[in-house]
């Protein structure tokens, strides 16, 4: 009996400690040391209003602006509030009926040659806010076509933008399409 | 793997390598009451819990109060959580308004964090409240993984101890793991995690404009909210303008921190460990995936060193690095060939189906085959998009009992069931009598080894079989064919064996799945913690027999080779014919069209 009551005593402790000041301990930390991160790493304008986050992708489908990868969030693509991946198995019908649409989709813009497989198969998250560096390169032909800009500005503009791996041997290169049309955008 | 790839996963290992001793020593301080670093600071704060709970802190269990102490302990966790599930929508902290769970999906997700599964057939933001995920998951986050590091510790003692039949005080032990070791470090890697990126707030959910407006194919609803279906049974759709999003918000670092360091799994937003809130940047990435393996691992050189011999606790960790590296190799290779459907139509050959772009096929497979070779289950690629060979691999981690390095506590409780059984049929084989640390092996600890491996086995086989005959069950997979079995499969080897992930295609939120599921969380995760205790009270009260020239040397490479071939060899005969029909058939399939 008293080792029941222990029990639910500990309990008690334990969710004061672990579910109480543990996380308002991070909270408070994380808004003295790190504020922009702990809130959503949001890019602002020059007026300070809220363009977006820098790691959450949007959905882009107009030949202006480089598109990112497919995404299979729900109800629409690239919704912050139905992160996913498709869980589309790699011989299931519905999901090679898709892949063909976005290849035909993709050749019909204009792309030649091998296409990147991150232009055609969606992220895990749905989010995925970058692209590839080969991704955006063979994007750039199009771009400059629909800006009438020329394709090394563009080249030297998607160079600006590819982060290197991190620490210089960490996962991929890459490039964050939301920051590289703002930036197309900013161009203008 | 090109040169940047090598690189990363070497480094990777060589850290992991070189940390496993700090971390296992400190433990084999802290859980015997020795002082160490952090003494001066915890020790009012100890005692403080003690008065406050009543704990008689140097009064010692045998095996059956231990076991009824952590059975109690967990119980009332579980109502608890169950109780904040149900009535989410009047408590605090739910900015969003989101109501209550339903009575299944309550009791599956109160069981699954309970239980250190962390199986979750709903989404986080969409269907979670602050108050939820803080005070109830959080929590469990915490307690799960302190409840089978004891275990373990409980399990040593018994190896350690002669004619004795007191295995520790539970609540001692509980909370000492709890002070000393999980919360200093996750407030440590939560602040290190939001550096990076990782969002910690508790503000309202963010709405932002998109740079490109656009519209989408919205659902008709009729007058009771439910989809309209058109003559031919497809959904009617309309446009509907979208010009800006919301942004989820929340808590996350401080739960994500917990989440691979418990090895608990349970992601704060649906994509888990993909989402780019969860798991920034690439050096996020190897963090958590370190995280997910330290604990297991510093447990088994913290064994090496009670145990007086840590050549022992080496020998173990070889064995189950070992396995992690082979399984890290195939899913790599398996990704990296690709799908042969898809890059005949002119791709690139490399799947990144369900895989973020920073991450790369190197770090997913890392991720993928540290979090299913634990208990954690975390993701930061969905497995069900994998090829079927790649997301065998995940699939065979978690068959395999999870001892690749196993979840915090259970890897190495359930790889000590392992060597319990390896030594005693080596013995039978060469005439020795089976012996482990100076304890001899006899019919008790045999049959609590067994349970502590088989019980998984048997479930999910069981439950299995079950789904595929229950009509309901079958209409929830999302991909027809082998593929279809193997994300069945995967449930029920994820949930009866603690881990959590998903081939998350499967919709998992149906009675059939939550309270079936529910039943092989609780019986997988808590007979082996029984058997396991029962052996330690057997154990602890044997004599010491000194090592003779009839020993089996335990350190040594061969029974390496023999432990990790009576590991293999356990989960084939389990497993293969599901196997064959799951993945093997969907491979070949995939290569002979």
């Amino acid at each position: 009996m008293r080792e029941m009551k222990s029990a639910l005593l500990l309990f008690i402790a334990f969710t004061v400690i672990c579910g109480g000041i543990y996380p308002l301990a991070v909270t408070g930390l994380a808004a003295l040391l790190f504020p922009g991160q702990a809130s959503g790493s949001l890019i602002a304008d020059r007026q300070g209003r809220v363009l977006g986050s820098r790691l959450i992708g949007q959905p882009f489908s107009e030949s202006r602006y480089f598109w990112p990868r497919p995404s299979a969030t729900t109800d629409f693509p690239y919704n912050p509030l139905g992160s996913g991946g498709s869980n589309l198995g790699p011989t299931n019908p519905d999901y090679l009926k898709t892949v063909a649409q976005r290849v035909a989709e993709l050749r019909g813009s204009g792309l030649t040659g091998t296409l990147p497989a991150d232009l055609v198969q969606a992220s895990a998250s749905g989010l995925d806010p970058h692209i590839s560096p080969q991704a955006a390169r063979v994007q750039a032909p199009r771009v400059a076509r629909a800006r009438g800009l020329n394709q090394a500005e563009l080249d030297r503009l998607i160079a600006r933008h590819t982060e290197a791996r991190q620490l210089g041997f960490l996962g991929e290169p890459r490039v964050n399409v939301l920051e590289l049309n703002l930036a197309l955008d900013g161009a203008h | 793997m090109n040169a940047y790839e090598w690189t990363q996963t070497l480094i990777f290992f060589l850290v992991l390598l070189a940390l496993v001793r700090p971390l296992g020593s400190y433990l084999a301080r802290v859980f015997a009451g020795e002082p160490t670093l952090l003494t001066p600071l915890l020790v009012p704060c100890e005692r403080l819990v003690y008065r406050l709970c009543g704990v008689e802190a140097d009064r010692e269990m045998d095996w059956r109060r231990y076991s009824f102490g952590i059975l109690w302990f967990n119980l009332i966790g579980g109502a608890v959580l169950l109780a904040i599930l149900l009535l989410q929508g009047v408590l605090p902290l739910n900015p969003q308004k989101l109501p209550g769970f339903s009575w299944h999906l309550a009791l599956s997700t109160a069981i699954s964090f309970m239980t250190n599964t962390n199986w979750q057939a709903y989404s986080g933001e969409s269907a979670a409240s602050y108050f939820s995920q803080v005070v109830g998951f959080a929590v469990h986050n915490f307690l799960s993984a302190a409840s089978g590091i004891v275990v373990a510790i409980a399990a040593i003692r018994g190896f350690v101890r002669r004619r004795s039949s007191e295995l520790g005080n539970c609540w001692v032990d509980l909370t000492r793991s709890t002070l000393y070791l999980l919360l200093p470090l996750s407030l440590v890697f939560a602040l290190f995690l939001v550096s990076q990126g990782v969002i910690q707030n508790f503000r309202g959910y963010r709405t932002v404009p998109l740079l490109q407006k656009t519209s989408y194919d919205k659902p008709k609803l009729d007058a009771q909210g439910n989809a309209l279906k058109d003559a031919t049974g497809n959904p009617v759709t309309e446009k509907a303008p979208l010009s800006e999003v919301t942004i989820p918000m929340g808590p996350v670092a401080s739960q994500e921190a917990i989440k691979e360091l418990g090895t608990n799994g349970g992601g704060f937003f649906n994509a888990n460990s993909a989402h780019p809130f969860e798991n920034p940047t690439p050096l996020t990435n190897q963090v958590e995936v370190f995280l997910i393996l330290w604990i297991g691992a510093g447990l088994t050189y913290c064994f090496g060193e009670m145990a007086g011999n840590t050549r022992q606790g080496w020998a173990i960790l070889t064995v189950m690095l070992a396995l992690l590296v082979l399984a890290v190799a195939v899913n790599y290779w398996a990704e990296s060939a690709g799908d042969p459907l898809v890059f005949h139509q002119g791709v690139t050959q490399a799947n990144l189906e369900g895989k973020e772009t920073r991450f790369g096929i190197a770090g997913s497979a890392l991720f993928t085959a540290a979090s299913t070779g634990t208990s954690c289950g975390a993701v930061n690629a969905m497995h069900d998009s994998m090829t079927p060979l790649g997301g065998m691999v995940p699939l065979s981690l978690i068959l395999l009992s999870e001892v690749v390095v196993g979840g915090v506590g259970t890897g190495l409780y359930t790889m000590l069931a392992f060597v319990v059984i390896a030594v005693f049929v080596a013995g039978l084989m060469i005439g020795r009598t089976p012996e482990f640390l100076g304890k001899k092996i006899e019919v008790r600890e045999m049959w609590m080894s067994i349970v502590t491996v088989l019980t998984s086995g048997v479930l999910v086989l069981i439950f299995t079989a079950l789904a595929l005959v229950v009509p309901s069950a079958v209409a929830s997979m999302a991909n027809p064919g082998a593929h279809g079995l193997s994300e069945v499969l995967y449930a029920f080897a994820s949930m009866s064996n603690n881990n959590g992930s998903a081939f998350a295609g499967l919709n998992a939120n149906t009675v059939f799945y939550n309270v079936c599921g529910a039943l092989a969380m609780l019986l997988g995760r808590f007979a082996p913690i029984v058997a396991t205790l029962a052996m330690a009270g057997s154990l602890a009260g044997k004599k010491y027999v000194p090592a003779s020239l009839g020993t089996l040397p335990t350190d040594k490479l061969p029974f390496m080779l023999w432990l990790t071939l009576v590991i293999l060899i356990v989960g084939a005969l389990t497993f293969f014919p599901a196997l064959s029909l799951g993945p093997i058939v969907e491979h070949l399939v995939m290569v002979g069209r």
